[in-house]
């Protein structure tokens, strides 16, 4: 690969490699859940697929299915909606998990600023995901 | 309308929208909206929610394609993204407090902005630029793939780039778009960095930028399972698809005709919203 030989130092890590790794990491963040959706969207079809869909006024969703440790909970008890949520809640993380393996892939170039830089990425999502509810 | 139906006809409309927004390179979380809330009668909060994590799906499953050609920037995309994670958090947190018709007349603002953004051609910047001594400091500089070997080149206008990218950010939070249009303007017309590494760092940092609101968003209970499960996968299989097909296409037609889709929905977005009927 052209690419690979330009940019990649013998023995190196350099960004060409953690952005190789990074792009893998995602593709299987999506993929898992896109699985997990799936199945959960199945199950909901055959249980609740005969019921009158109406989304046309706002009640925002149950508790049971906003706050990260419910929606385990009603995933293990195979509640279609909740494995759903769990599928999404595993595509926000793809994300979160790319910053953090960025910064521990700075880290180990010993690029201090850029470790710092993503340091603040992370917890501005860390905010959104644990800090608001 | 049974659940079964809805599922089945919001899951071919996304679909469609993934399919064409990947062939278009404009995206399909922008037509997804609209798509909801006019069509589907859905509500706007609702289908704001649906397209965010349709957004972050695309923008991650497209990454891998992308990385592997080394175009993207990572420290650019890294330190870009503090202002648009900030931003997409000011965002999420507006929504709250501004009513649905005001959304949708902003929402049909920007869809204007696409579409004539998506008529222009846009010109390579020239390889003797000099970076701006910030660029330099925050190693913004980098080199991409050409067939004659690697190609440097520099950066500048970081300070206009940020401000752009909170924005950029703002919009992504307030209506669960990518924004990538307003993302690929900031590195593009601000910061002078080349098409082929602004238009790919711009899809890497779609998906962390969508991660920030999407949090807000399902602690809020915007995020519906029974909305965003066909819109999820639709949008993410016509994506694929769209990017299989892309090389042959014929995708100034397509372009074309999606700018005139996008032209109509945004259209129908601002009458709806200022008579209040959204």
């Amino acid at each position: 690969m052209s690419a690979d030989s330009q940019r990649q130092q013998p023995g190196g890590f350099d960004d060409y490699r953690i952005e190789v790794i990074i792009g893998t990491l995602l593709r299987t963040g999506v993929l898992l859940s896109a699985t997990v959706v799936l199945i959960g969207g199945v199950l909901y079809l055959v249980r609740s697929g005969h019921q009158v869909a109406n989304y046309r006024t706002f009640h925002g969703e149950p508790g049971r299915l906003k706050s990260m440790s419910d929606i385990a909970h009603g995933a293990a008890e195979l509640d279609p909606r909740a494995i759903i949520q769990l599928g999404l809640l595993l595509l926000i993380a793809t994300p979160v998990a790319r910053v953090a393996f960025s910064a521990v892939a700075f880290g180990i170039e010993r690029d201090s600023m850029y470790v710092v830089i993503t340091l603040i990425v992370l917890a501005i999502l860390l905010y959104s995901l644990f800090g608001s509810s | 309308m049974t659940v079964l139906e809805f599922t089945g006809l919001v899951a071919l409309g996304s679909l469609l929208a993934g399919f064409l927004g990947a062939l278009t390179g404009l995206g399909g979380g922008v037509v997804v909206v609209p798509m909801l809330a006019l069509l589907f009668h859905v509500d706007i909060r609702y289908a704001i929610g649906a397209s965010l994590v349709s957004v972050i799906a695309t923008s991650s499953g497209a990454a891998a394609a992308y990385v592997r050609e080394g175009y993207s920037n990572i420290r650019i995309g890294m330190f870009l993204e503090t202002a648009t994670t900030a931003g997409a958090i000011a965002g999420a947190a507006i929504a709250l407090h501004v009513p649905t018709s005001a959304i949708a007349i902003v929402f049909g603002l920007v869809l204007l902005y696409s579409a004539y953004l998506s008529s222009r051609e846009r010109q390579e910047h020239g390889p003797h630029m000099q970076s701006s001594p910030l660029a330099e400091k925050l190693r913004l500089p980098g080199t991409y793939p050409t067939p004659e070997g690697k190609q440097s080149y520099a950066v500048t206008g970081v300070g206009s780039g940020y401000g752009l990218m909170f924005g950029a950010g703002v919009l992504s939070g307030l209506l669960g778009i990518g924004s990538g249009a307003v993302k690929v303007l900031a590195m593009d017309q601000a910061m002078k960095i080349p098409f082929k590494v602004s238009t790919t760092t711009s899809n890497f940092m779609i998906g962390v930028t969508a991660a920030a609101s999407a949090g807000l968003y399902l602690a809020r209970g915007y995020i519906a399972p029974g909305i965003t499960m066909p819109v999820m996968l639709g949008v993410l299989l016509g994506s694929m698809l769209g990017a299989k097909f892309l090389v042959r296409a014929k995708v100034k037609v397509l372009r074309y005709v999606f700018a005139v889709v996008i032209l109509a929905l945004a259209i129908e977005m601002i009458f709806n919203g200022a008579t209040g009927r959204i």
